[in-house]
């Protein structure tokens, strides 16, 4: 693992909101073209983790680097160049609600690649497709989606500028099944098509079980353990345990090992 | 990072399409003119060669894929990484049954704006009737509650009266008293041609007692306090806060719109009783400093001229304004859907309505109490 080169490296976090402390010395690393899954309790601080890592929140200690640069001690404009190459879904979808689906997409294109107005609704048309949303909804507006929808319409805004690290803020939750794992073929279509790193937050076993290279734990204020998918099944920790073996993780894994046989 | 390029070669049988370099959203718009060019060239048994292809991404995927349609592509992908292909079958596969919608052609003008009028005429119809129903739900909701001491909701009464009227107070004080300040400058340099200057006491007694201050407070708190309604249940409408009450069994009416009516009825009146003093107390300064009318002199005046039914009629009017604005502002409230824009749009339209509705009524209501000689 030591040969893959790092886009984001994590060192020493620290997080605290008040007397409450989040993170406490967390490291975190996400390679190049993987798909990093990071799981834990509700409150274990997976979305301040990611707010942290672009940019939103200031660490209260510890340095991020993100492709080698520490985004705190860059300028605007230099920041602004690095962040073009994210593309963050986040957890509601956070879509403009006063433009519709396309503009949404289109806005990035127009303001940050160039394109004439016509050229960006055009090309928002492809990454919805892409996204599976329906033509229909392509000129509603946000508040006359459904949350499925939402996330699509966000996942194609979130993929409009061809990102290079792609953030996903449990991009499933509210998806149908069916809906839920074309999302996750998706993500690996791109993923090799591309050479995406995703980081992705997941409450869903199955995508853990289809589509993660590595997973991180995040637990007790610190990455418990970060590994393959065995690996970390293997840990010896009473709640990586019930998470893996428990009745919903048995069927997630019973389900992904079916899967791959008939493949 | 290699220039990208898209040839169309017709020196070998059949014509050949070479696609080259990295196909990516930086060279989006060229790439874009040369495909379209080419689209119009080339024939149906042109054949393409992909080997010279860098890197793709989805822009390039699908220019590539409308480029060269389903079968070219299928056929010449073979030499493509397996990455690529199944990016470009992805891509295929969705733009298939994507195009953007056509337009709608451009209609007359003039049906246009008649239609838009039309359109507006009717909506100013229904918000009126809209309104009118919504005073009388609320109206009821208040009798029936009046009724039932034990389900009056006293602490949201309370937290909104001191939001609405004593977190005012200073403004609506300040204010009144500037303007009543200015009325007692005017009244002094007209009536002075006249030697009438004593009776700048009456000009400043009378407007404020009868209208101005009331006028003030209520636009003052239209602008404050109706923006506010309208904002806050229109955001909880927009977070299906609204929903979740009706879901509850709870009413939406009583929860929210009762106490802050009953803020405002009661908030107002008091305010505009600040208003009046202040706004007297502005002209008796002036009078003091600039007319030589000493205060004692001047309030000897107010007491022989001015009867108390100027104060009662001022008094009377708001808690009329009160009901209006606290219902116009929470009415648009429930009207807000979903979008941030949308809460804007009716947090203006609040305003406005309420201004327009008080300044209305008081002109009104100054005729009809002018008729009747209050």
């Amino acid at each position: 693992m030591s040969g893959r080169e790092a886009v984001i490296e994590a060192r020493g976090i620290c997080n605290r909101f008040g007397s409450q402390v989040v993170h406490k010395d967390l490291d975190l690393d996400l390679y190049r073209g993987e798909i990093l899954a990071v799981v834990g309790g509700s409150g274990s601080g997976k979305s301040v983790l990611l707010r942290s890592i672009i940019g939103l929140r200031r660490p209260d200690e510890g340095q991020i680097k993100v492709f080698g640069e520490d985004l705190a001690g860059l300028r605007e404009q230099q920041r602004s160049l690095v962040e073009r190459r994210f593309g963050v879904l986040f957890q509601k979808g956070a879509l403009f609600s006063s433009l519709t689906v396309t503009e949404n997409v289109a806005l990035p294109l127009i303001e940050h690649a160039g394109l004439s107005r016509a050229d960006a609704e055009h090309l928002a048309g492809v990454k919805l497709a892409l996204a599976g949303l329906p033509i229909s909804a392509a000129d509603k507006y946000p508040a006359s989606l459904s949350g499925g929808m939402i996330k699509r319409a966000a996942l194609a805004r979130a993929l409009a500028l061809d990102p290079d690290i792609l953030f996903l803020d449990e991009p499933t939750a509210g998806l149908d099944p069916i809906g839920a794992a074309a999302f996750d073929q998706l993500i690996l279509t791109l993923r090799d098509a591309l050479g995406l790193s995703v980081f992705l937050i997941t409450h869903d076993l199955d995508t853990l079980y289809t589509i993660t290279d590595r997973i991180a734990v995040l637990s007790q204020k610190k990455v418990l353990v970060a590994g393959p998918l065995a690996e970390v099944e293997q840990t010896n920790d009473p709640w990586i345990h019930e998470y893996f073996h428990g009745p919903r993780g048995r069927a997630a894994e019973h389900a992904a090992a079916s899967a791959g046989q008939e493949r | 990072m290699t220039t990208p390029s898209a040839t169309l070669d017709t020196r070998c049988q059949p014509a050949c399409l070479r696609i080259a370099g990295d196909w990516t959203l930086a060279h989006y718009a060229s790439l874009k003119r040369d495909s379209e060019r080419l689209r119009t060239q080339y024939g149906a048994d042109t054949i393409a060669d992909l080997s010279q292809l860098g890197r793709l991404d989805t822009a390039g995927a699908s220019l590539l894929a409308e480029l060269l349609g389903s079968e070219r592509l299928s056929q010449c992908t073979h030499g493509l990484p397996e990455s690529s292909r199944a990016l470009l079958k992805n891509v295929y596969c969705s733009v298939q049954d994507y195009c953007i919608p056509v337009k709608q052609p451009e209609r007359n003008v003039v049906l246009v704006l008649l239609e838009r009028i039309g359109c507006a005429v009717g909506t100013l119809w229904q918000d009126t009737l809209q309104l009118l129903g919504f005073l009388g739900l609320i109206i009821e909701t208040l009798l029936r509650r009046l009724l039932q001491p034990h389900r009056w909701r006293v602490t949201p009464v309370v937290a909104h009266i001191e939001q609405t009227g004593l977190d005012a107070a200073p403004i609506v004080a300040l204010l009144t008293f500037l303007v009543g300040a200015v009325v007692a400058f005017l009244g002094a340099t007209v009536l002075a041609d006249f030697g009438a200057t004593v009776f700048t006491v009456d000009l400043v007694a009378f407007s404020f007692l009868r209208e101005f201050a009331v006028l003030l407070t209520a636009i003052l708190m239209a602008g404050r306090t109706a923006s506010a309604f309208t904002a806050q249940i229109g955001s909880m409408k927009a977070n299906e806060e609204i929903d979740a009450i009706r879901t509850l069994g709870l009413n939406p009416i009583e929860l929210l719109v009762v106490p802050r009516v009953l803020a405002l009825l009661i908030s107002l009146p008091l305010l505009t009783f600040v208003a009046m003093i202040c706004g007297i107390v502005g002209g008796a300064v002036v009078c003091a400093l600039s007319l030589g009318i000493s205060p004692a002199m001047f309030l000897s005046l107010l007491q022989s001229d001015i009867g108390v039914q100027h104060f009662l009629v001022g008094l009377a009017k708001a808690p009329i304004f009160a009901f209006l604005i606290a219902a116009i502002g929470c009415l648009e409230g429930f009207k807000v859907s979903g979008s941030a824009e949308s809460v804007g749009a009716h947090t203006t339209s609040s305003v406005v309505q309420s201004i327009f509705v008080v300044i209305v009524l008081d002109a009104v209501a100054a005729l009809f109490c002018m008729e009747m000689g209050w």
